[in-house]
């Protein structure tokens, strides 16, 4: 292999890991402070589609962008509802996400557009342009995410609260500080990087929405949260990882490895959730959620 | 909780779920005029297509077939206290199952091959569960996070089987060769022909019997048998069920091969009653319309029958509405699932809640 092949897949393997990382870094926010979140995958597709009518309606990308944020804060908030003040199941709550993004999208798309339920597509301002080393403004405001999300979380009061919301909910609230707020806060920063995520996929990597174009996404963001074991850094590592392996699938393909053959691939495909699943087993290292991650926190008692 | 929710029986099975389902029907509702379009005759559409006619409801049987297997799975896990949104992964494994058995031993008769068929789709569901009902009860792994992960797991295990092992060496498709004959559960419309009864031809077959007799066993199971008891136990209190000699780690095993097996129902139904051979994505994302129906169905076989028929009018109601009002597509199926789960689940304290104070009040106003 030459230099060359490996920038490519470098290359690639960036952009494919932005949207992750962005999907990964919005699960990290909402966990921390209690909040399960897996309708990741819901509020991506939603601010992918979002994104890209507002980028055509308005000819420009970043109104696509705002666009897309709010309808993924929007859902978010209905998360938010359901599982802070109503105190549901947050599961529950998730899965009922991703059911109505992926119905939603669809009808409305195609009673809009009438194109199966695409968008039309974009061109010129209505996508984002290259501005550095041919990557759009995006990908360099989610890399910036990680060590804001670090340092906001790591080293700043308001993080220290938020963390210790999703530990310990009744000690902060005993302190006098809204374990309600500090929740609703975090699933509002959840939705603004859940749109980022889904406005690069439709405006940024494509040019346009296609129904259900997150194909899992969200779910492979949530693999490697755990993967990172809910902190900033490491999540930069898993996304790049699962990224990386993105790439080297669509270059392996039908290509033949000395001493193993053809590697088909789904065996590529398959890893990320393989991986998370041994993780998980605890076969090599732990992976310990917040402790109060999923449980609705019941104030009088 | 503030104050504890006193309901009467009647209000917390029947009028709570009712109302959800009414308020998830009044925002699709919104949705459909949302897109311009009239949510009235959207409705009498989707009833005259799904009831209307014997071709109709023959679909909207088969349909609800579907829907009692993967809703008696998620409902068996869930007196367990376990959440198994694997329903996909395990029907698409019980798909597997059903076709090595019945592609390999195509010698055997009928009345042999079709119970080894749906035997091999209970034992390939239950072991897809199991690996995560196995890693939840001894290795603390969260049962959610392993069942989505084995539910794309799955998906790409077949893709890679159908593409590069089992599909026909002729065939583009990716799907195996046709069942044998006789490995065909019969079309209800068959059978009635028979004995002389003439009905609309439609997909529905003989697997419904099966699954109305699997409701059966569940309500005993759950509800009249030792096991059942043990089930529910863990479910409400772990730590009591220790205490009474139940071990719960060997409970959420037998209560996710059980739902695995349950699971496997659907591929029964969608292969063996109708495509007679496995292709790619027979699941259809029914694994998660399951959630929605034993929500619906307070995880009670009969709430899981009843709310199975709705969401068979639903699917094939549906796809009517479709051609007469092509901007209303079946995805407005998935939708009203979304928001039933939503209302029957996760919001379900907001109906309770409501329905309780009214209790209370009219008790006060009753002194």
């Amino acid at each position: 292999m030459d230099l060359g092949i490996l920038v490519t897949i470098f290359d690639s393997a960036l952009r494919l890991s932005i949207p992750l990382l962005a999907a990964c870094l919005a699960g990290l926010w909402s966990e921390r402070s209690g909040v399960v979140d897996i309708g990741l995958e819901g509020k991506m597709l939603v601010a992918a589609f979002a994104g890209a009518a507002g980028a055509y309606a308005f000819g420009s990308a970043w109104a696509g962008l705002l666009a897309g944020i709010l309808a993924s804060i929007a859902i978010g908030l209905v998360h938010g509802f359901a599982s802070i003040s109503q105190r549901g199941n947050q599961i529950v709550s998730g899965v009922a996400i991703n059911m109505l993004a992926a119905g939603l999208t669809a009808i409305v798309g195609n009673a809009w557009y009438g194109q199966g339920g695409r968008t039309p597509p974009l061109e010129g301002d209505q996508r984002f342009g290259a501005v550095l080393f041919g990557h759009s403004a995006l990908v360099y405001v989610v890399l910036l995410a990680v060590p804001v999300t670090w340092f906001v979380l790591g080293r700043t009061r308001f993080g220290l609260r938020l963390r210790a919301v999703g530990e310990n909910p009744a000690a902060v609230d005993t302190a006098g500080i809204s374990v309600t707020g500090l929740r609703y806060t975090a699933v509002i920063i959840a939705g603004v990087l859940c749109g980022l995520a889904g406005v690069y996929l439709s405006v940024g990597q494509a040019a346009g929405f296609l129904p259900n174009m997150t194909a899992g996404r969200g779910f492979i963001a949530l693999a490697a949260l755990i993967f990172a074991k809910w902190r900033a850094w490491p999540a930069l590592g898993a996304c790049f990882l699962f990224g990386l392996l993105d790439a080297s699938a669509n270059q392996l393909q039908g290509l033949s490895l000395p001493g193993i053959g053809e590697v088909p691939v789904q065996a590529i495909q398959a890893l990320p959730y393989l991986m998370t699943v041994i993780l998980l087993a605890g076969v090599i290292g732990k992976a310990i959620p917040p402790r109060a991650a999923g449980v609705p926190y019941v104030k009088e008692r | 909780m503030s104050a504890p929710l006193d309901l009467p029986r009647w209000a917390d099975t029947v009028l709570v779920p009712a109302l959800s389902v009414v308020a998830a029907f009044l925002v699709a509702g919104l949705v459909v005029l949302g897109i311009g379009e009239n949510p009235l005759s959207a409705t009498r559409y989707l009833l005259q297509g799904s009831l209307g006619t014997g071709e109709g409801l023959g679909f909207t049987l088969f349909y609800m077939t579907d829907f009692i297997f993967v809703g008696l799975a998620v409902a068996v896990a869930y007196h367990a206290g376990l959440f198994n949104i694997g329903g996909e992964g395990q029907a698409t494994l019980a798909g597997l199952g059903v076709a090595l058995v019945v592609n390999n031993l195509t010698f055997l008769p009928g009345f042999l091959l079709i119970p080894l068929g749906i035997l091999g789709a209970a034992a390939f569901g239950a072991a897809w569960a199991a690996v995560p009902g196995y890693l939840q009860a001894k290795r603390g792994s969260h049962i959610v996070i392993t069942t989505i992960m084995f539910n794309w797991l799955a998906s790409v295990l077949i893709v890679y089987l159908l593409v590069n092992v089992l599909r026909e060496p002729q065939s583009m498709n990716p799907e195996t060769r046709a069942f044998p004959d006789q490995a065909r559960i019969p079309f209800v419309h068959e059978v009635l022909g028979a004995i002389g009864i003439e009905i609309p031809a439609s997909q529905l077959n003989l697997t419904l019997v099966l699954a109305l007799a699997a409701s059966y066993f569940v309500w005993l199971l759950i509800y009249r048998s030792r096991l059942g008891y043990a089930i529910r136990v863990v479910g409400s209190n772990p730590s009591a069920a220790v205490y009474a000699g139940i071990s719960p780690a060997r409970i959420t095993i037998i209560a996710m091969l059980l739902s695995g097996a349950l699971a496997g129902g659907l591929a029964v139904n969608e292969l063996m009653g109708y495509q007679h051979r496995l292709l790619l994505e027979f699941t259809s994302g029914y694994g998660f319309v399951g959630i929605a129906v034993a929500l619906m169905g307070r995880a009670h076989p009969v709430g899981i029958i009843l709310a199975s028929l709705l969401f068979g009018i639903l699917y094939q109601g549906g796809a009517e509405l479709a051609f007469e009002q092509p901007a209303i597509t079946r995805d407005m199926v998935v939708v009203i699932g979304g928001i039933i789960i939503l209302f029957a689940g996760a919001l379900d304290g907001l109906f309770r809640r409501a329905v309780a104070h009214l209790f209370a009040r009219q008790k006060l106003a009753r002194a």
